[in-house]
């Protein structure tokens, strides 16, 4: 057993898979840079390499397949260092073995991995559901997400295929960077401030259209209205919308 | 739009609107090509009320104001209510805003009929034209269908619609004529067919025209009052299964009456709605829908009505003992389709997985199936052996106490631990 320490990077994991053949090590422990606790060992520092990873990239998708390709990439942004243990041994697996093997369920690694990308994607379902637009002054569509996963890169092209006419920022509070799109394209962006969720006097420069906060009151207006009080279901409503998310959401904030 | 004002009238039809339970927002195919705004798909569901209902689409009545007086209604015409009507614009704008808010997928549009059909139907056709022509609106809009407007109106407003629908209201014509004698299930077949052979009329025409025009591309669907009137469960689901083969209905819904009125003919007001049996009534829907049922074959002279206690599926297999056990590992997809606790995502893995090589009970169990259900229905690799086979009502008893329903869980007098 060998021991890399890689950035956390999705191009320095796929490199580590590259060097773990380059260097004939079927077993590696993948330990995550600042982390490290083994002080006596051989530690070989994994340094992220476009060339090698594109590589391993193109592997993954020959061997694993469309859907293979996609959960590896989605199991990665659960930023899960047990999930990046799984893998790199499910990438060793795979290139191990004839092909088929990514779907056998029975072989822990690709188990690990068809789960933890299906959690991905249901956080990644409940942000284009759950996402509020405020409107500025300016005309920018802006919301604050907190999402469990790093779901961002998922669910830029939901938005920036329907929302093509206005621009827009969604904003990840936890890993402090969004996307924003400006009409043309979609750019990861750092904010110099922090955002809340008003905007008011901590967002110096954006001030909220006149608008925004009719919209906002006729939402929770209609919300209250479209239910049956008849029917009230308090169980059901919490499965669907757990407590957590009840921060993004208009319609559930107080008055 | 003055604020107070506006606000007042979504609190008003809304609240009329939410008796129409679709909220489907899925099976369209409209893309934002135009660098307009929005697009359709799989559908989202962005909020869920307290009642446990998804809120996918903005669904309002252009009016409540209305010419005819139907009893299970609570916009009819003798009704002491307030009454109000959105604009053109309102609408609009409503929908505009809550859409870039990505508070919903799209408008759900019903109305009172006031003047007459067709001039009530004119005016929801604006409101689609206007979303569609002017704001380059993609997202999806679901229509109802005004009964008695005209072909000219239906048939335009196919072009802007991504689903259109018309409620039978009652499951029978007896029951309808009963609490709405100016309405019809004639009237009902009648706009159903116009946009029926209007679809078919495109995609006849498919080969001939390079790009047809998209036409209710999610297709239509209608409603149900259920137990307004005493149809039995067996009246509900024939009227049901005639709709879905004769108009390709997408769906059928079915709304258990909430008392709004002190109409001797109908519950009154206080009375629970019919939570439990509108439940079992969608499950008979997807039985026939997904599962190779015949509605005979759930509801007939002998049952005309569905049990309560159990649900439709595991009732006919109790019904039907010669028809088990089925073998997991020889038996054909539709028969594994039929054992209680067995799903259709589970039957196909069953299928996939057993080319490998024969199932186990510790293997079905991995596959996500409901194994305390389905074992008295199947035998596997490692079944264990029966000597007796076990009778239908002993099962019943079994897996009624090895289960938890959810309408059961208030039960009096039950003590808890923590």
């Amino acid at each position: 057993m060998v021991d890399y320490v890689f950035d956390g990077s999705f191009g320095g994991l796929l490199t580590a898979v590259f060097e773990s053949f380059e260097r004939k090590h079927p077993e590696v422990r993948l330990l995550l840079q600042g982390h490290t606790t083994n002080l006596f060992g051989e530690v070989i520092e994994i340094l992220p390499d476009p060339q090698k990873a594109e590589r391993v990239w193109k592997g993954i998708k020959r061997h694993a397949g469309d859907i293979g390709h996609q959960n590896f990439y989605k199991a990665f942004l659960s930023e899960d260092p047990v999930v990046f243990q799984h893998l790199i041994d499910y990438a060793i697996y795979i290139f191990t073995h004839e092909a088929g093997h990514s779907r056998n369920y029975g072989n822990e690694h690709v188990l690990a991995i068809s789960q933890m990308a299906h959690k991905v994607h249901r956080e990644k379902h409940r942000m284009e559901a759950f996402i509020r637009f405020q409107k500025s002054s300016d005309g920018l569509f802006f919301a604050l997400i907190h999402p469990d996963y790093n779901v961002l890169p998922l669910v830029i092209r939901h938005f920036k295929n329907r929302y093509a006419d206005q621009a827009w920022l969604i904003y990840d509070e936890r890993r402090k960077y969004g996307i924003h799109y400006d009409l043309t394209q979609v750019q990861e962006v750092r904010l110099d401030f922090k955002p809340t969720r008003d905007l008011s006097p901590t967002g110096p420069d954006i001030t909220m259209d006149d608008k925004e906060a009719l919209f906002s009151l006729l939402w929770k207006t209609y919300f209250k209205s479209t239910n049956i009080v008849e029917r009230k279901n308090m169980k059901l409503h919490l499965q669907h919308v757990p407590k957590r998310y009840w921060r993004y959401l208009t319609e559930k904030e107080l008055g | 739009m003055r604020e107070e004002r506006i606000q007042e009238k979504l609190q008003i039809l809304a609240d009329a609107a939410k008796y129409d339970v679709s909220c489907s927002s899925s099976g369209s195919n409209r893309k934002n090509t135009n660098k307009g705004i929005g697009d359709t798909g799989s559908g989202i569901c962005h909020s869920y009320t307290e009642d446990g209902r998804c809120v996918s689409l903005l669904k309002i009545l252009l009016t409540n104001y209305c010419i005819y007086d139907c009893a299970f209604c609570v916009s009819r015409n003798s009704n002491d209510i307030k009454r109000a009507a959105f604009t053109v614009e309102e609408v609009v704008e409503l929908t505009m805003n809550f859409y870039r808010r990505n508070y919903i997928e799209g408008l759900f549009l019903s109305s009172g009929i006031f003047k007459n059909a067709d001039y009530t139907m004119e005016r929801m056709l604006r409101i689609v034209k206007k979303l569609r022509l002017e704001e380059n609106y993609n997202g999806y809009i679901h229509l109802k269908t005004i009964p008695g407007a005209s072909e000219e109106l239906v048939t335009e407003a196919g072009l802007y619609a991504d689903r259109m629908s018309i409620n039978l209201e009652m499951p029978t014509e007896m029951g309808l004529k009963l609490l709405a004698p100016e309405k019809s299930h004639e009237e009902v077949r009648k706009e159903l067919g116009i946009i029926r052979n209007k679809t078919l009329e495109y995609k006849d025409g498919y080969k001939l025209i390079k790009k047809p025009p998209k036409f209710v591309p999610a297709g239509q669907s209608t409603q149900m009052v259920i137990g307004a009137t005493p149809e039995s469960d067996r009246d509900i689901m024939q009227t049901a299964d005639e709709y879905y083969k004769g108009f390709s209905l997408k769906r059928v819904y079915y709304s258990g009456y909430i008392p709004i009125s002190h109409d001797s003919r109908m519950p009154a007001i206080g009375t629970a709605p019919p939570l439990i049996r509108e439940n079992r009534l969608y499950q008979t829907d997807w039985l026939m829908r997904f599962y190779g049922f015949d509605v005979k074959e759930i509801l007939n002279d002998q049952h005309p009505n569905l049990e309560l206690d159990i649900d439709p599926k595991l009732s006919w297999a109790l019904r039907n003992p010669h028809f088990f056990p089925v073998d997991i590992n020889t038996a054909d997809y539709e028969a594994i389709l039929r054992v209680p606790g067995i799903g259709v995502g589970s039957a196909k893995k069953i299928v996939t997985a057993r080319r490998f090589g024969k199932l186990h009970i510790y293997q079905l169990k991995k596959l996500g199936i409901a194994y305390n259900r389905a074992q008295h229905f199947i035998r596997c690799a490692d079944s264990p052996f029966q000597l007796n086979e076990k009778d239908p009502s002993r099962i019943k008893g079994i897996i009624l106490q090895n289960s938890q329903s959810k309408y059961m869980k208030s039960q009096p007098n039950q003590l808890s631990l923590f």
